[in-house]
């Protein structure tokens, strides 16, 4: 092998990696950048949606929390289904960039961003539902007045979870972000609109004194190390603490050791889900396939089984269990979820949420995006289902009349929990503030990881070298990443269906001269991006 | 003595406004009076269990001044001082339901109903049709159990819920949020929110406070009070007064006697004893004070 050869076969590797980087860059920003024309559409219909549960909720603030159907007989349910619903499906950004950073799966990077997005705003909506579901909603604040606090109530620790666990969602959320800003503001140079000028500003503000350097890279990922060991056993105390507001009972249904685990195993299952849904509609509404690809999903949706196994197993124990020991209140209970007034949705949970999903996974004709994304939606719909299992039947179980005589399974006394618009209503606006969320989060921010990518491609590249070094027949081949196959480099295909578009120039050439690329790939604050295009003008000409 | 109720005592130890004094609470008694912190009882039962437990975990995370605050009154139960034989100089209320007299007419539930302004699905004292498991049936008050270790008062968030020295839970209506936790809590349905606006009610004789919360308020829970701000002048409930067949008795623990609407007084102690009294679900530790004198061979304790 000669020097020359050697040379050769990097150079070619360097300018399939500014492609690689210059495409990797485009895709993150292009949300931010330019407007598609179905966004004003979707913002307002979404929007629309919100509007209409905000009408609602403030019927149900005229007329009293029964106008949402709730009785004496059936004190709680929808919207404490909701909570649970929607501040558990935010466990999946956890999952994604905590659980799987910290097992060093290098896969999850292109999905890092947008779990954190999905966890960072269905966390607060869930948050929300605790007004709807109080009775006086106007006197909220006293839950965050301590001379009233009552350190016994389990809403109380609901609410420092809560906030905790969000607040650490928000720094999970920024941390990882920030070396991505100064390249965000770099590439935003050439855009002179209002709005670039306000995203440019937010990134200077928010992530002006990032260098890159090794301290600061040193101190950065330690920080998100200890995050990410931090966000799983607050989200678990969080789901736990939630489930403790029912267990604090004596009802059949509620009263169950098992609640905390089943309330963890189900936030993952959904949180999961969740993930997989966001990740696949914003690949195809941001053109993000060269980086997200099938392999993710069925990742994905192999830890979703993993998860949905489980709580199929725990639904099983709690039902066998409970079941078994036939008092009277217990077996009241059970008999009405299986086989009484509650069957439909019991049944709908089981079949949607528990069988169909595993078996879309175990077919290997089902194991495609399709497949592991219908099982996703049908795990959304069927776990909120499952929530109204947890929580009306117990709500509605007569606690007087039944316990004593033999009157047992008949019924007659149980409560009736009346759907009305209102809660349908709310729950829509909160389901369609998800995707609208997101898509104002996703205006400001890259969708990807930008620099995330980059480092594990760099990662993966010493290692190739050493590996090379160390082995000194290796031949280097010519043809472009070839060399550590850089784990995200878009495949060619891809890459010329859809080139970047709009504000970096085109692609050079193959085989034109490029500039030295190693060093920058550690100097973040590149100050123009066309520092980067071998035949690109200086910024004076632009 | 409650000679003094409806006089509020506006600074106490915890330093509860004087809305929450009402007719069950003495100034004698104000240092461990007021807020949440009284319904943990000295015995640790499953709440005082988490009571302490709380406690200890408050201190650990240092709010000095909120653990020193429930600590203090951790083992201050003023009901204990009724069932250790001792006389108190404080009334501690009980009712005693003679199950064998009732026909069910439920006048106790329309009296009640009327005089708090209640809407007709809210039952503070509802009487039940039961079935023995013989097949036969009978009728069964049930007026809130005024617990001794009420499992509503320390879930709620907000310390809505109060526990007086006499011995009665209470509903704070201007404090309470409404999450409706107290509701999932009670194992006797004895609670009954506010779903829509309540019925309207004239100019009462006391102030809205939970001694007398009417008229009721929107959005807030509600239940039985064994109308506390009537007992301090010689009145018996509404429910005790209205009821014809003489099967509700108020009663007291420190005086040991009891009274029906009939006009027959009671020695309490032995009237129970006598009559083989039993509680209501004994076996969930919430220790009633509502005493139930079956003659049906029902079997009130089943679960």
């Amino acid at each position: 092998m000669t020097d020359a050869e050697s040379s050769t076969g990097d150079e070619g590797v360097l300018s399939a990696e500014v492609d690689s980087r210059r495409q990797l860059w485009t895709t993150a920003m292009k949300p931010v950048v330019e407007t598609p024309r179905w966004w004003w559409p979707a913002v307002l219909g979404l929007g629309a949606v919100v509007v209409l549960g905000l009408v609602a909720w403030a019927v149900q603030l005229a007329d009293g929390l029964g106008a949402a159907g709730y009785n004496d007989g059936a004190f709680w349910s929808v919207y404490e289904a909701d909570l649970v619903t929607f501040i558990g499906v935010s466990y999946g950004g956890a999952v994604v960039s905590a659980i799987l950073r910290l097992t060093k799966a290098r896969w999850r990077a292109p999905l890092t961003r947008i779990a954190e997005a999905t966890a960072l705003v269905t966390l607060p909506i869930g948050m929300l539902f605790i007004i709807p579901h109080l009775g006086s909603p106007t006197r909220v604040w006293e839950l965050v007045w301590p001379p009233y606090w009552n350190l016994s109530s389990p809403i109380l620790w609901d609410f420092f979870a809560v906030s905790t666990y969000l607040l650490a969602t928000v720094v999970f959320f920024y941390l990882p972000l920030v070396p991505d800003l100064p390249v965000g503001a770099a590439l935003l140079e050439h855009q002179h609109d209002r709005r670039a000028a306000f995203t440019r500003g937010l990134y200077r503000l928010l992530g002006s004194r990032w260098s890159g350097k090794a301290p600061q890279r040193r101190l950065l990922e330690g920080a998100i190390g200890l995050l990410a060991i931090m966000v799983i056993p607050l989200a678990v105390s969080v789901h736990s603490v939630l489930s403790f507001a029912f267990a604090s009972s004596s009802r059949a249904g509620y009263s169950e050791t098992i609640f905390p685990v089943y309330f963890v195993v189900a936030a993952l299952y959904s949180g999961v889900a969740l993930v997989i849904v966001t990740a696949a509609a914003a690949r195809r509404l941001f053109g993000l396939k060269a980086y997200i690809h099938t392999k993710h999903f069925v990742r994905l949706g192999f830890i979703l089984v993993a998860f949905g196994a489980a709580y199929l197993y725990l639904t099983f124990t709690e039902y066998l269990v409970d079941g078994y020991s036939n008092t009277s209140d217990l077996a009241a209970w059970v008999h009405q979820v299986l086989v009484g007034r509650y069957w439909i949705p019991f049944w709908f949970y089981f079949v949607a949420g528990g069988v169909l999903p595993l078996a879309l996974m175990a077919w290997r004709r089902t194991r495609s995006v399709t497949g592991v994304v219908a099982g996703s939606s049908l795990v959304l719909v069927a776990m909120w289902v499952k929530r109204l299992v947890i929580v009306v039947p117990p709500a509605t179980e007569p606690l007087v009349q039944r316990t004593l005589g033999p009157a047992g399974l008949s019924g007659g006394a149980w409560g009736t929990y009346h759907f009305t618009w209102v809660p349908i209503a709310i729950t829509l606006a909160a389901t369609a503030a998800i995707p609208l969320l997101l898509l104002v989060v996703f205006r400001f921010v890259p969708i990807l990881p930008i620099d995330e990518m980059e480092q594990l491609v760099l990662e993966a590249e010493d290692v190739t070298t050493a590996a090379r070094r160390a082995v000194p027949g290796l031949e280097p081949s010519n043809r472009p990443g070839a060399a550590g196959e850089p784990l995200f480099l878009p495949s060619t295909s891809t890459a010329t269906a859809s080139p970047p578009s709009g504000f970096l120039p085109a692609a050079p050439p193959p085989g034109a001269e490029g500039p030295p690329i190693g060093p920058l790939f550690n100097q973040m604050t590149v100050a123009d991006p066309s520092d980067l295009d071998p035949n690109g003008p200086s910024r004076g000409t632009r | 003595m409650s000679g003094d109720a409806g006089s509020c005592d506006s600074k106490d130890a915890a330093g509860i406004s004087e809305r929450r004094c009402g007719v069950g609470e003495t100034v004698e008694q104000s240092g461990t009076v007021g807020g949440q912190s009284v319904s943990v009882g000295a015995r640790i039962g499953r709440r005082g269990f988490l009571g302490r437990a709380v406690a200890g975990g408050a201190s650990l995370l240092a709010l000095g001044a909120l653990g020193d605050r429930l600590a203090a009154t951790v083992g201050a139960n003023p009901a204990a001082a009724a069932t250790d034989g001792t006389p108190s100089t404080v009334h501690q209320w009980a009712m005693v339901i003679d199950l064998r007299n009732c026909n069910g007419c439920k006048l106790c539930t329309q009296a009640c109903q009327k005089a708090h302004f209640l809407h007709a699905d809210q039952t503070w004292i509802d009487v039940f049709q039961m079935e023995t498991s013989a097949g036969d049936t009978y009728f069964m008050p049930r007026p809130c159990m005024m617990c001794e270790d009420p499992p509503c008062v320390p879930v709620c968030p907000v310390s809505a819920n109060i526990r007086t020295a006499e011995g009665l839970t209470l509903v704070d209506q201007s404090r309470c949020v409404g999450t409706r936790i107290c509701m999932n809590s009670c194992p006797y349905q004895a609670r009954y929110f506010n779903w829509s606006d309540p019925e309207p009610a004239p100019r009462q004789p006391f102030p809205q406070e939970p001694s007398w919360p009417v008229p009721q308020v929107k959005g807030t829970v509600g239940k039985c009070i064994s109308c506390a701000a009537m007992l301090p002048s010689g009145q018996l409930p509404e429910c005790v007064a209205n009821c014809p067949m003489g099967v509700l008795y108020l009663g007291d623990l420190a005086f040991d006697v009891a009274v029906n609407g009939i006009g027959n007084v009671v020695k309490l102690s032995s009237f129970l004893a006598e009559n083989d009294a039993v509680k209501f679900k004994e076996s969930y530790g919430t220790n009633p004070r509502v005493f139930y004198i079956p003659g049906h061979g029902q079997d009130i304790d089943s679960d």
